[in-house]
């Protein structure tokens, strides 16, 4: 039976900003199924706020709104677009929502608009933990397995404390409805626990409405991935077992894939229960992943939940297996069935059949608490996690230790050195799971606990432990062994013993080891996921490596170019580097290169098999690298490896790279370490006559004093060695200057402190561009929307810049032309500068593709990466230019007249971050980048482009109702303006004394609030914190006094936070808001394709 | 919960050297698994990723060397509940990694002891996917494997191997089969009665018989037409086994007694073969056989795909896309396999009769096909109404 002919056009709705819960795995999912919808004849039409993604490239969709996935923005598109059907699918919770809103809304039946897919029934049946209950105890009258915890459902804080008793008493867990990664769960043990954690989770479901259910800590958990077609054919595409047992978030959990520790009989109940679910809840086209957990004593199986889409763990799956879920789920719902679409891998076998491995898979969660120092770091039903790694060995103790060293952290791999500790503390540690729980284990086990104290302090399964225990007992053979004997080595690595562990085991450097390991003849091979476990013959290279006989890599003629990835997302470093990669590989494919893409990141499109020649499934660690280098060199000719696109985690390997003798293409490393060093750096912008901040670095909380009494009050501080602005701060007096030295971990006399010249009231200024070494192409001008001093990813900017002039663009060219000429670039350069009065300082260079090219790319029409990585293996700007792969003439610097504005915004995760008394973090931004994603607004002019990227963000801006403002006393000046404007806007404003007495001496009136610290006044007067809780404010504008004495503050902001109230912290923000609230009220927002942005854009060219 | 952590944490043992020798030449050296010794068999992979337990009590791998593709092997352990009769079949087990300790509610003890109580000969740490792949290439041959003493010199192996007999023409299931007749009880209300002749029978199978109201009369490989009338069967079941279908002209000749009959008949993989050649097909050895837990095989009849359990060497050469006239009147191929179209299953169009080639039985594997049990009890549903009518 062939595709729907009744289709021709179909909306598919993106996931908008990269958040905890919901990352860039709905990028590669989205991606894919726009390709394949393309591929079928159909006319994509496409929305996702996120500039970062794939998706959202203009070549992937027909037509590509890069909106805010509101109803009121889909359906302005819907309007205009008119598309037969909607896929909500591949979204993730964002696009789910969002689909249903508009079902409710009567939009799809409005404008004849079909939901694909997944029906709104089967979403709610899925989504709804009652409806689901209702289904889960459906199947067991059916066939006599499967049940739900018992639970209880409550809509109110009375419900919950009632609902305890039936459940048998503490602990037990609070699960939000309809809220995406779990947000808003946790177990509770006891009332103010429970108050705390349903109080919240009432909130945060969008029908108020909690799950109370009975405990299953420390019981086993698996997952299935399922796909069904509209025959009914039902396929169990993957299995997953969590190492972590129930308690975690499985996004929080390492996982494995297949299942391990399953028996037939166990391993075919879960998929009868499974099959009988997705036909319950009527699935009838596309993918769903159900959750279970098994008691470990009698195997009881308890359905825990199920995802009527396409999710994190189905992007793991499909990299886990070859079987791509999402692009099957578009096919399907286009009307194929399974057994008509070929499996790719193969190309002579169906998709009808279920993948079978010969290899076990190992995800690893990369977590960012290190930004959040005051948050709770213990692992709970929340997905808390940032990113992740996935790694593929021959067994689990190889695939397991290539995951823990693919999370590139300090750490994060084994140690087997040093004295492990006090093993009851350690087990008493091992007990609260939390980020690097799994190296308090294994120290517990160096300690000489038992395999069933590990057991019974854990629950992690014995399989699993007795797995620890053979990587601790081969470290200690190591350790014991008179020599490195060839048979012992070769053991250790089979077992995923990198070089450099077994170096630090036995006094070496990690080269000696990798020296004496290539004399002996001991490498690593690579074996294919074929899907099929060798029983058919593999079309596509993936590849994965492990020490074993035969090697699978086949001989190429074609020059390979190697990319290297950016590993696991993290905060500072996300899916904004893979964009960059990604279009590297497409970019040099066009232009005759064979594309070799190496990464360990399994929520990627460069790792999706389809994007490069061939795919290297490997951690990004030196040793890792070089290995593929050698097998590649072995299969053909190599024009050069690519460090520059992948951010610092390839960049950081640039040098050892090209002192083991790999060719390195673009900027060469020497030109890296012109710009990352402050001394080279400093004699760069010398020889071009180009000022910096002053600075100096000290040790000690003297020699920094001494600086800043030079310098001058604020100054920026900050470790030496560390990236995104890890541990920065700004300063503003000798007390916390004195305080900050001594509370730092990171300053040694090895590691000094840098404190620099912090520049109040600055400008600041991004540029992306690209140099060839003789021509520079300036890539675009970003005008910051916070001043100086909040990390460039956390700012919102404009592009192009709204307050700059031609004079201004002409002296950074010069300056970027200079520094990219000094540095030695070939490729990108990303500088930030800052405008402080008239003078233009340098704060930092980095010679890579960055954080802001996909933005820039978007805004300007220009693809930036590709043109990076064609410069990199020699093209030069002008070949470009003729070739027609970057504009004839002009460049971002001077963008026509009518140029739309693209704003960019930042997106922060703190309503995932609560401390260990359960309150929120704070909210204020600076130095330290914290956050997770970000969205682009787009328009004419800048108010409307604001006002978008708010909305994409966080939610619409507010056109009228209350504004509560509260700012320290050195933005009072520079509130006025906005203040009064907001009044004319129709706004009432509420403000705490001191403001209100500023405001009322320039004629606005305000009322007066009282403070939190004053409590709730004599005649029951609200604090602002309760007004904000009730719901009374529409706006907050808060701006933090210096460090000390918010408390205020802090609770003002964290209240917005867990209310949703759009809450600007900066005074420049709030311009920007007001000019956002002037645009909304000032008549219709309109949306516009990127296609048409860039037609319009060519057209003012030429 | 420690029971399944037995002995708990040792040193890591080092088994014996061991060799496992193809009858190419190709050799692979690893370590002793299970018991030390020497064995020799046909070398064929299985794909499945569960259920290693009841695939080595599978009566159908007899004389056969087991390749895993699964590499991690042994983590549940050895329970009392899941064999598939009453012994290890395999003549030789290969894997990459067992398991140290087992990790099951149901585990009783772990594989490698069981393998060693049975005297069953394996070998572990050897590249099984290099093993796979020569084996898809150059096809399932026999292979042997030596531990302890048995090691000797590369040649002497070879030449070893190449004299044991070959799978193609070898008669094996009259050795797996039952030698007493035995029943297995209808569970719940009794419906029907069915002879099942144990060509290399699963326990799965009568139990899923069992469950729908049957009485299986299990008999021996050898039964004559007058043992199996003697049970008065509703329906004649033909099962499962080890061998090659050109050498089991008795079963043949049985099968045929009971088509001139016409009494319902379901034929389980040997029996879909014997079908097959009941009805005068022919049969042929696979390149490398269907071993695992994940085929697509399409039920014509429906258009709907199973994901079926597979555990064949040989198949039935039948024309796919026609009626073919046969004895029995017509017959044609219900169930063919989505990877490669091979013929999984036959059903006659005039009479109550048909088999299919794969295990829907399952254990191990998805239980997809199941409803063909129920088709086999609505055969006899139809046949007792129609004989109620007349």
């Amino acid at each position: 039976m062939p595709k729907r002919t009744d289709i021709q056009s179909v909306l598919v709705i993106g996931s908008g900003p990269i958040v905890i819960g919901q990352a860039a795995e709905f990028d590669y999912s989205g991606t894919q199924a726009c390709r394949v919808l393309r591929a079928e004849g159909l006319r994509v039409i496409l929305v996702n706020s996120n500039p970062a993604t794939i998706m959202t490239d203009p070549e992937i969709a027909d037509a590509t709104y890069v909106e805010p996935i509101t109803p009121e923005f889909v359906e302005k598109i819907i309007a205009k677009e008119r598309p037969d059907a909607l896929l909500p699918t591949l979204g993730g919770q964002t696009a789910l929502n969002t689909a249903i809103s508009l079902h409710e809304a009567g939009t799809l039946d409005k404008y004849g608009v079909e939901l694909i897919g997944a029906n709104v029934e089967a979403i709610n049946k899925g989504e709804d933990r009652d409806l689901f209950k209702g289904v889960v105890e459906a199947v067991r009258q059916k066939i006599g397995h499967g049940e739900s915890a018992r639970s209880v459902i409550c809509h109110s804080m009375d419900d919950v404390i009632k609902g305890v008793d039936t459940l048998g008493g503490y602990p037990v867990v609070v699960r939000p409805s309809f809220t995406m990664g779990g947000a808003g769960s946790g177990f509770a043990h006891d009332e103010e626990e429970l108050r705390r954690i349903a109080g919240q989770g009432l909130t945060l479901s969008p029908t108020t409405e909690v799950l109370l259910e009975e405990s299953i800590l420390g019981w086993k958990e698996y997952e299935l991935e399922l796909m069904r077609d509209k025959n009914d054919n039902v396929v169990v595409v993957c299995s997953i077992e969590n190492f972590d047992p129930m308690g975690v978030h499985t996004g929080d959990s390492i996982t494995v894939a297949p299942a391990m520790t399953l028996t037939d009989r166990e391993y075919q109940n879960l998929r009868d229960i499974g099959i009988a679910i997705i036909r319950e809840v009527g699935v009838d086209t596309g993918g769903c992943n159900i959750q279970f957990a098994i008691d470990p004593v009698d195997g009881r199986v308890i359905v825990i939940e199920m995802n009527p889409r396409v999710s994190r763990s189905s992007a793991l799956a499909s990299k886990a297996t070859g079987f791509p879920i999402a692009k099957i789920a578009a096919k399907l719902a286009v009307g194929y069935t399974l057994d008509e679409i070929p499996n790719d891998i193969t190309r002579e076998t169906p998709a009808s059949f279920e993948p079978t491995l010969d290899y076990v898979v190992v995800k690893a969660p990369r977590f960012a608490f290190e930004k959040f120092p005051s948050a709770d770091s213990t692992l709970t039903t929340t997905m808390k996690s940032v990113g992740e790694a996935m790694a593929i060995g021959r067994n689990f103790t190889e695939a397991f230790q290539k995951a823990l060293r693919s999370l590139e952290k300090k750490g994060s791999q084994f140690t087997f050195v040093g004295e492990p500790g006090d093993k009851v503390q350690l087990l008493e540690e091992a007990v609260r799971p939390t980020d690097g729980r799994i190296n308090t284990v294994m120290q517990a086990i160096r300690a000489g606990a038992t395999q069933e104290e590990i057991f019974d302090y854990t629950k992690i399964d014995p399989w699993f432990v007795d797995q620890l225990f053979l990587i601790k007992e081969i470290a200690d053979e190591l350790a014991a062994a008179d020599k490195l004997d060839p048979e012992l080595l070769a053991e250790a690595k089979r077992h995923g013993f990198s070089d450099q562990q077994i170096g630090e085991i036995r006094g070496l450097r990690e080269d000696v080891v990798r020296e004496v390991r290539h004399a002996l003849g001991i490498r690593p091979i690579y074996k294919t996921v074929d899907t099929c476990a060798a029983e058919f013959a593999a079309e596509t290279p993936y590849f994965y490596s492990s020490y074993d006989e035969e090697n699978e890599v086949a001989p190429r003629e074609k020059p390979a170019v190697i990319i290297l990835g950016s590993g696991p997302n993290r905060i500072g470093q996300g899916i904004e580097f893979d964009y960059s990669c990604v279009h590297a590989s497409f970019a040099l494919s066009d232009a005759g290169y064979e594309t070799v893409m190496v990464n360990c990141n399994p929520e990627t499109v460069s790792t999706d098999y389809d994007t490069s020649d061939r795919l290297y499934f490997e951690p990004l660690t030196l040793e890792d690298v070089l290995e593929i280098v050698h097998a590649e060199q072995q299969a053909g000719p190599i024009a050069g490896v690519i460090v520059q696109l992948g951010g610092q985690t390839p960049l950081g390997l640039a040098q050892a790279l090209k002192d083991n003798g790999v060719p390195i293409v673009g900027t060469p490393p020497e030109a890296i370490h012109a710009a990352e060093d402050r001394g080279a750096f400093g004699r760069v912008l010398a020889e071009a006559g180009l000022p910096a901040p002053k600075h100096g670095t000290a040790t000690t909380f003297v020699g920094a004093k001494a600086i800043a009494d030079e310098i001058g009050y604020p100054v920026l501080v900050r470790p030496s060695y560390v990236l995104g602005g890890r541990g920065m701060e700004i300063v503003y007096d000798e007390t916390r200057l004195e305080s900050y030295i001594a509370e730092s971990t990171e300053i040694s006399p090895t590691r000094p402190v840098l404190v620099d010249r912090f520049l109040d009231d600055a400008i600041e200024i991004d540029v992306d561009a690209l140099y060839d070494g003789q021509e520079l192409y300036l890539g675009g001008v970003m005008e910051h929307i916070e001043e100086a001093g909040i990390h460039s990813g956390d700012s919102a900017c404009a592009l192009p810049p709204i307050t700059l002039g031609g004079f201004d663009i002409k002296r950074l060219r010069a300056s970027t032309e200079a520094i990219a000429k000094g540095v030695g670039v070939r490729g990108l350069i990303n500088i930030q500068f800052a405008m402080a009065g008239d003078i233009l300082y340098v704060l930092e260079a980095n010679p890579r593709a960055s954080r802001t090219v996909p933005f820039t790319s978007k805004a300007t029409a220009v693809p930036l990466a590709k043109a990076a990585a064609r410069i990199s293996l020699g093209a030069t700007v002008a070949e470009l230019r003729a070739e027609g792969l970057l504009p004839a003439h002009g460049d971002g610097g001077e963008l026509p007249f009518d140029a739309p504005i693209s704003v960019k915004e930042a997106v922060m995760p703190w309503s995932r971050f609560r401390d260990i008394h359960g309150r929120g973090v704070d909210t204020v931004l600076g130095p330290e980048m914290r956050s997770t994603g970000e969205v682009m607004g787009i328009d004419s002019v800048f108010g409307t482009a604001y006002a978008k990227s708010q909305a994409g963000a966080y939610g619409p801006l507010p056109t009228k109702g209350r504004a509560f403002i509260s700012v320290a006393n050195r933005d009072k000046r520079s509130m006025i303006f906005p203040a009064r404007e907001l009044v004319a806007h129709g706004f009432e404003l509420l403000a705490t004394s001191g403001t209100a007495e500023v405001l009322k001496r320039n004629g606005i009136n305000a009322t007066i609030v009282r403070k939190q610290s004053e409590g709730t006044g004599p005649n029951g007067e609200k604090t602002i914190v309760q007004l904000i809780h009730d719901g009374d404010v529409d706006l907050i504008v808060n701006t933090p006094y210096g460090t000390g004495g918010r408390l205020d503050g802090y609770e003002i902001r964290t209240a917005a936070v867990a209310r949703s109230v759009p809450c600007l912290t900066t005074v420049q923000a709030l311009a920007a808001a007001v000019q956002g609230i002037d645009a909304l009220n000032h008549g219709d927002v309109g949306v516009r394709s990127l296609q048409e942005h860039a037609e319009h854009l060519t057209a003012a060219r030429d | 919960m420690t029971t399944s952590i037995q002995g708990a944490a040792s040193q890591r043992h080092k088994a014996a050297p061991a060799v496992l020798v193809l009858e190419d030449g190709r050799i692979f050296r690893g370590r002793a698994y299970g018991a030390v010794g020497v064995t020799f068999g046909e070398a064929v992979f299985s794909t499945g990723m569960t259920g290693y337990q009841e695939t080595l009590t599978d009566p159908s791998y007899d004389r056969q060397i087991v390749v895993a593709t699964a590499p991690q092997i042994g983590n549940t352990g050895w329970n009392d509940e899941d064999d598939e009769s009453g012994r290890i079949w395999v003549s030789g087990y290969v894997v990459r990694d067992p398991a140290r300790v087992p990790s099951n509610w149901r585990a009783k003890r772990s594989l490698d002891d069981e393998l060693v109580a049975q005297g069953v000969v394996g070998i572990s740490g050897i590249d099984t996917r290099a093993l796979t792949r020569h084996l898809r290439e150059r096809g399932s041959m026999r292979a042997g494997i030596f531990s302890g003493e048995g090691i000797a010199t590369e040649p002497e192996l070879v030449e070893r191997v190449l004299a044991q007999p070959q799978m193609k023409g070898a008669s094996l299931y009259e050795e797996v089969a039952t030698k007493e007749a035995y029943v297995v009880p209808a569970i719940g209300e009794k419906k029907y009665t069915v002879a099942a002749v144990d060509l290399g029978i699963k326990g799965m199978t009568p139990h899923r018989m069992a469950e729908r109201g049957i009485e299986v009369h299990v008999l021996p490989a050898t039964a004559s037409v007058e043992d199996l009338y003697a049970v008065e069967p509703d329906g004649v079941f033909f099962s499962n086994g080890p061998g090659d279908p050109a050498a089991a002209d008795g079963p043949v000749a049985l099968m045929t007694a009971v088509l001139e009959r016409r009494t319902p008949l379901f034929g389980i993989c040997f029996g879909n073969q014997i079908l097959g050649r009941a009805l005068g097909f022919g049969t042929y050895k696979l390149k490398y056989g269907h071993r695992g837990i994940n085929q697509p095989v399409q039920d014509r009849t429906t258009g709907k795909v199973e994901v079926t359990a597979h555990n064949h060497g040989f198949a039935v050469d039948a024309p796919l896309d026609q009626v073919s006239e046969t004895k029995f009147g017509r017959a044609e191929v219900s169930h063919v396999c989505l990877n490669d179209n091979v013929v999984e299953g036959l059903q006659l169009l005039d009479q109550p009769a048909f088999s299919v080639q794969y295990h829907p039985e399952a254990a191990a594997g998805p239980h997809d096909a199941a409803y063909l049990f129920d088709r086999f009890t609505s055969l006899m549903d139809t046949v007792l109404m129609e004989g109620q009518r007349a």
